[in-house]
């Protein structure tokens, strides 16, 4: 093993002699996670890329010799997506993270797609311009991941995701052939949208080497306020009913008891600690609409069962609180030694039986389970609190899992909202969006990648399960 | 969990942007070790010294991951198994470690020698006939950064009991530290007026033993459960309202006694004990409400700006971040400037300066820049090793910003205050 990993190095070392290649024991384990729990796999080499051309080298020979390539940015997936194949070139774009260029006269940002997009949103900013899209882990996310796994975040509600400020990609093909697709144009519908289609897929079609960004003006105002409940339904049917009165704040995020008191012993910021449910709500906008839509959504929620409504006095506090949200998950460790995080979603009116039902799976399970999310885009993050060297749980843990992913679907919901399948999910693929989409995958994957070099085994298998 | 938020804030991921080098990576090397999946080699052995041991990384992670725990374990492991071992290196960490650090006379006794020769114009000399050339290459370039002893140490300064003017409201124990001891005795003196001003009576043994962080921080684990149990044997925690150390890196290990001790019998309890009085001199003025500083009369001189670095192991070790700047804050004629990236680690960082001095010199560079962007005079810090970091730093940038501590401020401002009466 060791001695194919250091003769594979020799190779592209030979073809490439500036090509940063490790294949040290110590290097390789570094490489065999991202943030997904319970999985790990040893690649063989670990490249720093640190140019296109380098990239189309490395994978102009990993496609002459069939060898799986599995690109990487900063290992924060959620759904093993970066997780490496066996056997696999680990190809990690940490290192090319440059923002090339800051067009105010079109609005856009050119970046490498190792820059990390909370540089992307400061660099914005910096210019009096604003990039919406904000995972939860924006401080250590690349773009490029990002745009691979069309990630959302708090904003997505009226601000959408990832796919919606992708403006133009330059991508390496497996054969190393490099294209650029789209452009600075706002409208364009010459041919199939190509960039379309490397948005979201997860790292199996090319490699994403540059992004070009669409940025936005800055809302002029901001309000951010937290609805307390003692009832985690109420939270949910006062989303429901924020919909239905035809309003879209930016944010609309839940957090149960669980997750508040693990945030709150992260951040100690005052969360009410004995509330069932917090709604953290943000609007923003022109002044007056910021106004009047957070008075509507305030008299909303007390109508619908929240105890108390209070707004974020400061710039400050409103930040802490976003702030805190974003750790949700992270804090979640504190509970038990495997935190799991699932992605399930659903119709905005459909979230009071999710959220009835992922309480009833936990409870028949006897599993804690705590959650969060983005409930005004009905996106749901049940997060398992469990052990994975205890055996029986896990056992009941994966049943649970497929009673949520079934009822989410059941409810016309899909089982991943913004961290993508990868290797985490796809065995409920099928199921969700039917063989026969699963199929067209399979044959676009061909058309791209014949010899399936770049990220096997990720979304589907090449060919159905036997 | 390896959720990646630690990355960011790690300084040597920062620099090369491999997991490998980042927080996230080194537990999953220390696991795989654990596992029995990686041998413990020299490349791990290499790893666990290029982490500064910052602890950034603890006050990045909501998941509560005890970096410092787990790194401390890692590196006993790693001087035990041998992988590092040079007979070179052995020489020089066990007459460093165990018996220089161990022996509090000796080691004032090499101070004093050491002062002899910068006093006596034989280290300039030595410099001015290029007789430093003759240094081995790492001695070399370390010599122009070795620090200035004082003619008088701790036990020459400070009384073994000092009283407080007016009524006694607290009895403390002061630690005097090594490093801080030889270099830095007027900073042990200005802490014995800082406290005595605020009613504490004052308790500082002659001779006191290194407090065992240098050791804890490489691996020397047994011989910092030694110095650990001599410390609590000299300051008995149920004697005393509170310990006083004011050196970051030796507060952050200080007050984890209970958890090195806690299976031993005869000391478990003291320890715990010790713990909970253990204080860093910034945490106990705030905790006891300290005297605001009166103005000096007819005191019209415009403000001095002053910056603050935050020493790794009080902001991230300690969580202690407010306080220093509280007490900067109360002295009058000082205007608190923020530092940017202030508790972005200095490369101080124990003997990493010493042992990795391209990252240190790095991260040194980064520092002095933030520094000199703000336009303070004055930059204060509270840990001995990032005292003379920054010194070191500004002098070789020729800046004439000069570092001090708030501690040391604030005696000068109690002082100017008795000043002002006449």
């Amino acid at each position: 093993m060791t001695n194919d990993n250091s003769s594979l190095r020799g190779e592209l070392l030979r073809i490439l002699p500036d090509l940063d290649v490790r294949s040290e024991a110590e290097e390789l384990l570094a490489y065999s996670y991202d943030g997904t729990a319970a999985l790990q796999q040893v690649p063989s080499v670990v490249v720093f890329a640190r140019s296109t051309e380098q990239i189309s080298e490395v994978l102009r020979y990993a496609s002459s010799h069939g060898i799986p390539v599995v690109t990487r940015g900063s290992g924060t997936g959620l759904s093993g997506g970066s997780l490496p194949s066996p056997g696999c070139i680990l190809l990690c774009l940490s290192q090319m993270n440059r923002i090339l260029e800051l067009d105010p006269a079109n609005l856009t940002l050119l970046a490498e797609a190792g820059a990390i997009t909370a540089a992307i949103a400061e660099a914005a900013s910096g210019a009096g311009l604003f990039y919406p899209p904000d995972p939860g882990s924006m401080k250590i996310s690349t773009i490029g991941g990002n745009v691979a796994e069309n990630s959302g975040g708090l904003r997505g509600l009226k601000y959408g995701v990832t796919r919606n400020y992708v403006m133009g990609l330059e991508v390496v093909l497996p054969d190393g052939e490099v294209i650029w697709t789209g452009n600075k144009c706002v409208k364009d519908v010459a041919g199939y949208s190509l960039r379309d289609l490397f948005i979201g897929s997860e790292g199996t079609l090319g490699v994403i080497t540059k992004v070009l960004l669409k940025l936005i003006p800055p809302p002029a105002a901001r309000k951010t306020m937290l609805a307390v409940y003692d009832d985690m339904e109420n939270a949910a049917r006062t989303v429901s009913a924020i919909i239905s009165a035809k309003i879209i704040p930016c944010t609309l995020e839940f957090l149960d008891r669980v997750t508040i008191n693990c945030v709150e012993d992260y951040a100690s910021i005052g969360l009410p600690r004995e509330a069932e449910a917090l709604l953290l709500i943000e609007s923003d906008g022109h002044p007056a609409a910021v106004e009047e839509e957070a008075a509507a959504m305030k008299e909303i929620a007390l109508a619908h069962g929240a105890s108390s409504v209070e707004t974020a006095s400061t710039q400050e506090q409103a930040a802490g609180l976003a702030a805190a949200r974003r750790t949700a998950f992270s804090a979640l460790a504190r509970v038990g030694p495997t935190t799991i995080l699932e992605d399930a979603t659903v119709p905005r009116d459909r979230l009071p039986e999710m959220v009835r039902h992922i309480q009833e799976v936990a409870e028949r399970h006897q599993l804690r389970i705590g959650t969060f999310g983005h409930m005004g885009d009905g996106n749901l993050h049940p997060t398992f609190l469990t052990n994975e060297k205890d055996e029986e749980q896990m056992h009941r843990v994966e049943v649970a899992m497929k009673e949520i992913f079934a009822k989410a679907v059941e409810l016309g919901g899909t089982i991943t909202g913004e961290h993508g399948v990868g290797v985490a999910k796809k065995a409920f693929l099928p199921g969700a969006i039917g063989e026969l989409n699963v199929e067209v995958m399979r044959r676009m994957k061909r058309a791209f990648d014949p010899r399936g070099i770049l990220n096997p085994g990720k979304i589907f298998d090449p060919s159905p399960a036997a | 969990m390896h959720c990646g938020m630690c990355l960011p804030t790690c300084p040597t991921y920062d620099v090369t942007k491999n997991e490998k080098h980042s927080p996230r990576g080194r537990i999953a090397l220390m696991r795989a070790i654990a596992d029995d999946k990686l041998k413990l080699s020299r490349a791990f052995g290499e790893e666990m010294s290029y982490c500064l041991g910052c602890l950034a990384c603890e006050t990045a992670c909501p998941a509560g991951v005890d970096y410092a725990h787990l790194f401390e374990v890692a590196r006993a492991d790693v001087e035990r198994s041998g992988v590092m071992a040079s007979p070179t290196r052995s020489v020089v960490r066990s007459l460093l470690l165990r018996v220089l650090f161990t022996r509090p006379r000796l080691l004032r006794l090499v101070g004093r020698l050491l002062w002899i020769f910068q006093a006596s114009g034989a280290q300039s000399m030595m410099r001015a006939l290029g007789l430093t050339r003759l240094l081995p290459g790492r001695l070399r370039t370390l010599e122009p950064q070795t620090p200035l002893v004082l003619p008088r140490f701790s036990h020459q300064m400070i009384r073994p009991v000092e009283a407080p003017k007016g009524d006694k409201r607290y009895r403390v124990g002061l630690l005097t530290g090594c490093v801080q001891d030889l270099v830095f005795a007027d900073i042990n003196r200005d802490t014995a007026d800082v406290l005595l001003a605020n009613d504490c009576e004052v308790v500082t043994p002659a001779v006191q033993s290194c407090c065992g962080s240098l050791h804890a921080h490489n691996g020397e684990s047994a011989t910092a459960c030694v110095l650990a149990r001599r410390m609590i044997d000299q300051f008995d925690p149920f004697d005393f309202d509170a310990i006083i150390t004011n050196a970051a890196g030796c507060g952050s290990h200080l007050k984890t006694y209970g958890r090195l001790l806690a299976g031993d019998p005869a000391y478990a309890g003291r320890a715990a004990e010790w713990d909970r009085k253990l204080k860093d001199i910034n945490e106990w003025l705030v905790e006891i409400g300290f005297r605001i500083p009166e103005a000096k009369t007819g005191n019209n001189e415009a403000l001095r700006e002053v910056t603050y670095h935050e020493a790794c192991h009080l902001c991230h070790g300690q969580k202690i971040t407010k306080q220093p700047r509280e007490i900067l804050r109360s002295i009058p004629g000082v205007k608190l400037v923020e530092l940017t990236e202030s508790n972005w680690c200095c490369g101080s960082a124990g003997v990493y300066n010493i042992t990795q001095p391209e990252t240190a010199a790095t991260l040194q560079q980064r520092k002095v820049g933030h520094i000199e962007a703000t336009g303070a005079a004055v930059v204060a810090t509270c840990n001995p090793g990032c005292h003379l970091q920054l010194a070191n730093g500004l002098k070789r940038s020729c800046s004439d910003i000069r570092v001090t501590q708030p501690v040391t401020l604030l005696a000068q401002a109690y002082k100017n205050e008795a000043e002002s009466v006449f």
